[in-house]
């Protein structure tokens, strides 16, 4: 592990009554990246982030959090989490709930106001918790997370039950705690979501991990989409050119992996051969396609 | 150390604030007061004999004077109050599963053993903090009686007082370790509470009629429980009571003094081990 990994999972697996949740999954968090665990609901991605904060034993595998074991007081003391949606006391206010952790964590309870006001909550923190929103509810607990001035920020689908709005403005402060140099590790199944803050991503799906890579990586260089007629003549021009990789026909068009140089080339030829381009475009891909790809492939995309 | 004092100080600030945790303490007030002096005191200042078939009038109002507070605070304690304790127990650990704030508070910073253990302390403290209430409200309502009836005032000596108070605090630490171990074991409130209450109320004394009555080999079964115990202790620790003045429910003579508080001292040890054992090897899911 190098002074830069905040994170190192070896082989780890996690098995209830002989059925794997969790098969061989192997990561690393950089520091002050913001890591973004993604995978379909029931992948695994919360079995191995209770595996790091040290709530679930591994069966097997090695976890090294901040070069310690996880769940040891010095490990916990630089870890803020929210796991698997907020949960506090009913009968107390946001402000109270914050004051009780921040007793546990041995932190000032001065330090509470700044959560609250961090995620948007100081007007409302006199509130019962048992009368707040699911959104509010979230961001509470974000702002719990954030009591410890933490380097590293564990964060369980932390967008979920929030409003577009909300969604927006804690996709913001995720990317700003990045900015401030913190690791965070993101899970999510929204795929948008991971694209817009992570700097790299790790696919899970039916508890094993499919690919490790930056966003950028595994979005790859994007695809030329290309509508002209005749579209048979087209498609034949398109598969012979050596240059061009894995035609398809999407929609009305074709779409084609081909370097953004190359897109002269490609049109000049397509021409040549009497197509009537219409349309030359290049197009990213969305993360989104590039997962269901993986996810379909078991991970031999990349 | 430092980290249990945070704790600790997390859960009193919790408890504190907890609508539950006054609910019981005013329903073991209201009983105490009720069972302990008001109806004693309504029976004597209405002219009967009392709900004490045999008693005397004059029996009846010495048993609400401030030399018996202690007899009339421990006697609803090993079964009425000592229900109300388990509750406690039960809800100071069962409800962390319930609302799914045991992740939280075990990711803060300090180890499962030293939360356990504060959580612990906490509860201690509050029950000590109930059965001070409980002793000294009856202190008050005692000697409010005596000033009225002209009687002593006169309260028990010291000794016996903290004799009574150290007892009374066992038994119903007892009950609330026994509450917090089921509790954690059965990671929720409402079983614990059920079977909890359901034994304290209803399955000892079952037992300990027939191991009385018609199976006295059942009586070496009997002499281990915990209700019988804590009934054997809170006897030890009490005045005599006046002439036909019978024992409170569930308070007896069953077990030798001695082995009584060596009994619930057990029940707490074993209760605090099992409590501990089980948040530590346990996974959080």
């Amino acid at each position: 592990m190098s002074a830069d990994t905040v994170v190192d999972v070896l082989h780890l697996t996690k098995r209830y009554s002989g059925v794997p949740a969790v098969d061989d999954v192997s990561l690393s968090v950089r520091r002050g990246e913001v890591y973004g665990f993604l995978g379909p609901n029931g992948a695994g991605k919360t079995t191995t982030l209770r595996m790091l904060l040290g709530l679930i034993r591994p069966t097997s595998g090695e976890v090294t959090v901040l070069g310690r074991r996880p769940g040891e007081a010095g490990t916990l003391s630089t870890i803020g989490s929210m796991i698997e949606g907020p949960a506090f006391y009913p009968f107390l206010s946001g402000r109270a709930n914050l004051q009780v952790m921040a007793r546990y964590s041995g932190v000032g309870t001065g330090q509470v106001g700044r959560a609250l006001g961090a995620v948007g909550l100081a007007s409302r923190g006199d509130d019962k918790f048992s009368a707040y929103s699911l959104g509010m509810k979230q961001r509470l607990g974000v702002a719990a997370a954030l009591l410890k001035d933490p380097d590293l920020i564990v964060l369980d689908e932390p967008t979920n039950g929030l409003d577009p709005a909300g969604m927006r403005d804690m996709r913001q402060l995720i990317r700003e705690l990045g900015d401030s140099g913190r690791t965070v590790i993101l899970s999510s199944h929204m795929m948008g979501e991971v694209q817009q803050v992570c700097d790299r991503v790790g696919v899970i799906d039916s508890g094993r991990m499919l690919v490790e890579s930056t966003v950028e990586e595994l979005r790859g260089e994007g695809e030329l989409v290309v509508r002209g007629a005749p579209a048979d003549v087209a498609r034949t021009t398109l598969e012979q050119l050596e240059c061009v990789q894995d035609v398809r026909v999407v929609d009305d068009g074709l779409r084609v992996r081909v370097e953004e140089s190359r897109t002269g080339e490609v049109t000049r030829a397509l021409v040549l051969a009497g197509v009537d381009v219409r349309e030359v475009r290049r197009q990213e891909r969305e993360l989104e396609d590039v997962f269901f790809e993986i996810t379909a492939s078991g991970g031999d995309h990349v | 150390m430092s980290e249990l004092v945070d704790v600790t100080r997390a859960e009193l600030f919790k408890l504190v604030r907890r609508p539950a945790a006054w609910t019981l303490l005013v329903a073991a007030v209201v009983l105490s007061q009720v069972f302990g002096y008001l109806i004693p005191y309504l029976s004597y200042a209405g002219g009967g004999s009392g709900p004490m078939e045999g008693a005397s009038k004059a029996a009846v109002l010495a048993s609400v004077l401030p030399d018996q507070m202690v007899a009339n605070a421990l006697g609803g304690f090993p079964v009425f109050a000592g229900a109300l304790a388990l509750v406690f127990g039960a809800l100071v650990f069962g409800s962390e599963y319930g609302w799914g704030t045991v992740k939280t508070v075990l990711t803060q910073r300090p180890g499962r053993l030293r939360v356990v253990s504060g959580q612990l302390v906490a509860m201690t403290l509050a029950v000590a903090v109930g059965v001070l209430v409980l002793l000294g409200l009856g202190a008050v309502s005692s000697t409010v009686i005596a000033l009225s009836e002209e009687q002593s005032t006169s309260w028990p000596s010291a000794v016996d007082l903290l004799a009574g108070y150290g007892g009374g605090l066992a038994i119903m630490v007892m009950w609330a370790s026994l509450g917090a171990a089921l509790g954690v074991v059965l990671r929720g409130v409402a079983l614990p509470i059920g079977l909890g209450v359901v034994w304290v109320l209803g399955v000892e004394n079952l037992i300990s009629g027939v191991a009385d009555s018609v199976l006295t080999g059942l009586q070496p079964l009997r002499d281990v429980l915990p209700g019988v115990n804590a009934g054997s202790l809170a006897s030890a620790v009490m005045p005599v009571r006046p002439p036909g003045i019978g024992s409170a429910p569930g308070v007896t003579t069953s077990v030798a003094d001695g082995r009584a508080l060596v009994t619930v001292l057990c029940y707490v040890a074993v209760c605090v081990v099992v409590t501990l054992w089980t948040t530590r090897r346990r996974d959080v899911v």
